[in-house]
């Protein structure tokens, strides 16, 4: 079985960019993998993350939703974080190494807004110019967001191309850092794009798992018996996953936004739907026709709303290591409002995918049985759209 | 269905710099988006891009994320897209417009790989003599550079003003036909200035390969296609060729042969 390089998750991965790119590439290369040997980087990313950030976030029992469902929920609160995302776990530390690198000058690309967000929050902190990439579409379904990003002072540019959405935000950002490569600096938001993104993405938000795997040998004396996390690029998977993967007894569970429904042709849904190609730098599972154009994701969740996935996912499933699930827009909401009525906490739509598949497929967990969900994100952002398509009950 | 042997198409591109070379005349190679504005009219542009004097013709194999490219080659790309260009159907195109001068497919690697292992061979078949691909570079994916350079088409690769000596190097050693460098960091489209690099960068890259150098990126008049030529062996000319499509066959021809004149002033 192939394995990890250093540019690619067996066959997945990859750097298929402009060759304009190629230095910038290996540039940030070099100053990821000097700043992780750097015990000062770290120690300043680890005061940051404790002072700033807020961690570690905390793992929370679920007594209700346990109840509920039948087995014992364990939830890592990553809505807790400061700017209520996980986001901010990669946006932080990738602040610290643009700042390193000498670049004052920040771009980075959108869905649901939660990453641009962070990303403007970060560059407040640290007084960096910032521009976000958002589709049109999206700053409609998060408009909140987009206030929150311009009241720190970032830029958020509209997206008009293709589908508005977050395939185009990531398109339009890789063009700007193909224009002013020499002082920028691309935050990307997923674990996505070209070599070494995914990589150092997921060890940005590895953070996540080592904390809950710590907290539940600490509160639940034992570790999980399933992890589940949201899957749309894949990055609070990633970051909740990487710390069991090697822990071959505890499964792992992505889910992915079906959308209108996995036949319906309106979903997110790469890695069941998908097949192999290239997107945006990397070689991985992907939305598409059969003549190589890239298929308009469509999820309820602007966050999930990707027609590809992190190569390491690709990997994941290919190796049988990961399994990849998916529930659909009206599902996603029911969960949204299931965790907000047991348990106190609205989560994000696209965290509700997670908690909906847990509560739907009730009768797969046992009495004995851990499950640990990763709360990525909160919800108060998704309120105003399914207000406004009336899906909040009376 | 067995293909023809098509050893000679690569050539074609290597005769016409010789050729160029015996007159001291510089290339000019227009870029257009296959099936743009429609399959019809697409025909028609062809044409007049040879009666215009193109030298090669780079065909844009359109793809619905073109992250190199500007605003106009992505309008004409969706448009192409909208009316059901695939990769299929540029080779057809090619077939039906069977240019007198070499064809260069002009591609992402996506729509690429999804038409197949036999895709680069069906090209030849069709009458393409090179391909250039935006999101390979050199070293990127051995396996498939090598598909790419042992087919019958000339594989032509980028150069970027950010690229190192060394790399330069490597890449020109991994390519054929001609290097493509491009003049300036960004994506495709029309500029007022050339990069004012530009001449040191051509003499670096000049340095480490003896193959025609040809510059693209940002030229869009005839001055600026006379003023790179006098430094490269040959010139790219690409939106504003695509803005003329989307006017007619006429502001093609008549853009296309006023880039000639400057170029052989």
């Amino acid at each position: 079985m192939a394995t990890e390089t250093h540019h690619r998750f067996g066959a997945f991965g990859g750097q298929y960019v402009p060759e304009t790119l190629i230095p910038a590439l290996d540039e940030l290369d070099a100053a990821f993998a000097q700043a992780i040997r750097d015990p000062e980087f770290q120690r300043e990313l680890d005061r940051l993350l404790k002072e700033y950030v807020g961690r570690p976030s905390p793992l929370s029992t679920a007594p209700r939703l346990s109840q509920a469902v039948g087995c014992d929920v364990y939830l890592k609160r990553e809505d807790l974080n400061h700017t209520g995302a996980h986001k901010i776990n990669s946006a932080l530390a990738q602040a610290l190494l643009a700042q390193r690198m000498g670049k004052r000058r920040i771009i980075a690309e959108t869905g649901a807004g939660q990453h641009g967000v962070a990303t403007a929050t970060v560059c407040a902190r640290f007084g960096l110019d910032c521009t976000v990439y958002m589709g049109e579409e999206d700053m409609r379904r998060q408009e909140l967001n987009v206030y929150r990003m311009r009241l720190m002072g970032a830029k958020v540019v509209p997206v008009l191309s293709g589908t508005r959405t977050l395939k185009d935000a990531t398109s339009e950002a890789i063009r700007d850092w193909v224009t002013n490569v020499n002082d920028s600096y691309y935050i990307i938001g997923s674990v996505v794009g070209p070599a070494p993104y995914p990589r150092m993405v997921r060890d940005f938000q590895s953070v996540i798992g080592r904390e809950a795997k710590a907290q539940m040998l600490e509160t639940a004396g034992r570790a999980p018996s399933s992890v589940v996390a949201c899957v749309g690029g894949g990055s609070n998977a990633m970051g909740i996953f990487h710390a069991f993967v090697p822990d071959l007894a505890v499964e792992l569970v992505g889910v992915e936004a079906a959308g209108r429904g996995l036949d319906s042709g309106e979903h997110s849904a790469s890695l069941q739907r998908g097949v192999p190609g290239v997107l945006h730098g990397s070689l991985s599972y992907l939305l598409q026709d059969e003549s190589g154009q890239v298929h308009p994701a469509h999820s309820i969740s602007a966050g999930l709303d990707y027609p590809g996935v992190g190569p390491e996912h690709s990997y994941l499933k290919e190796t049988g290591r990961a399994l990849y699930v998916s529930v659909t827009d009206d599902e996603a909401v029911e969960g949204l409002g299931m965790l907000g009525r047991l348990e106190g906490i609205i989560p994000a739509l696209e965290t509700s995918h997670a908690v909906a598949w847990v509560v739907k497929e009730k009768e797969r967990w046992n009495k004995g049985d851990a499950v640990l969900i990763c709360i990525s994100g909160r919800g108060d952002k998704d309120l105003a759209q399914i207000t406004e398509m009336g899906l909040l009950p009376a | 269905m067995a293909s023809p042997p098509a050893t000679t198409s690569s050539n074609s591109i290597t005769r016409r710099f010789d050729a160029l070379k015996k007159e001291s005349r510089r290339a000019l190679v227009c870029y257009v988006t296959a099936g743009h504005p429609d399959v019809g009219r697409s025909l028609e542009t062809l044409r007049a891009l040879e009666d215009g004097g193109a030298d090669i013709i780079e065909l844009g194999v359109p793809f619905s994320d073109p992250i190199a490219d500007g605003p106009v080659i992505q309008a004409s790309s969706q448009q192409a897209l909208e009316k059901g260009m695939t990769y299929d159907g540029v080779l057809a195109l090619l077939e039906r417009a069977k240019p007198r001068v070499p064809v260069v497919l002009f591609s992402y690697l996506n729509p690429i790989l999804a038409a197949g292992p036999d895709a680069l061979t069906r090209a030849a078949d069709a009458g393409a003599s090179g391909i250039l691909v935006t999101d390979i570079p050199v070293g990127a994916d051995p396996a498939r550079e090598e598909w790419l350079g042992a087919s019958p088409l000339a594989f032509i690769r980028l150069v970027a003003p950010t690229t190192p000596g060394a790399r330069m190097a490597e890449i020109a050693r991994h390519g054929s036909g001609f290097v493509y460098l491009i003049s300036r960091l960004g994506v495709t489209g029309v500029q007022q200035t050339t990069a004012a690099s530009l001449p040191e960068t051509i003499q670096r890259l000049r340095s480490t390969t003896t193959l025609p150098i040809c510059v693209g990126f940002g030229i869009s008049t005839p001055e600026q296609a006379r003023s790179v030529g006098k430094l490269a062996d040959g010139v790219v000319v690409g939106s504003a060729l695509v803005s003329a499509a989307e006017h007619g066959p006429e502001d093609v021809l008549k853009l296309t042969r006023s880039l000639r004149e400057a170029l052989d002033d």
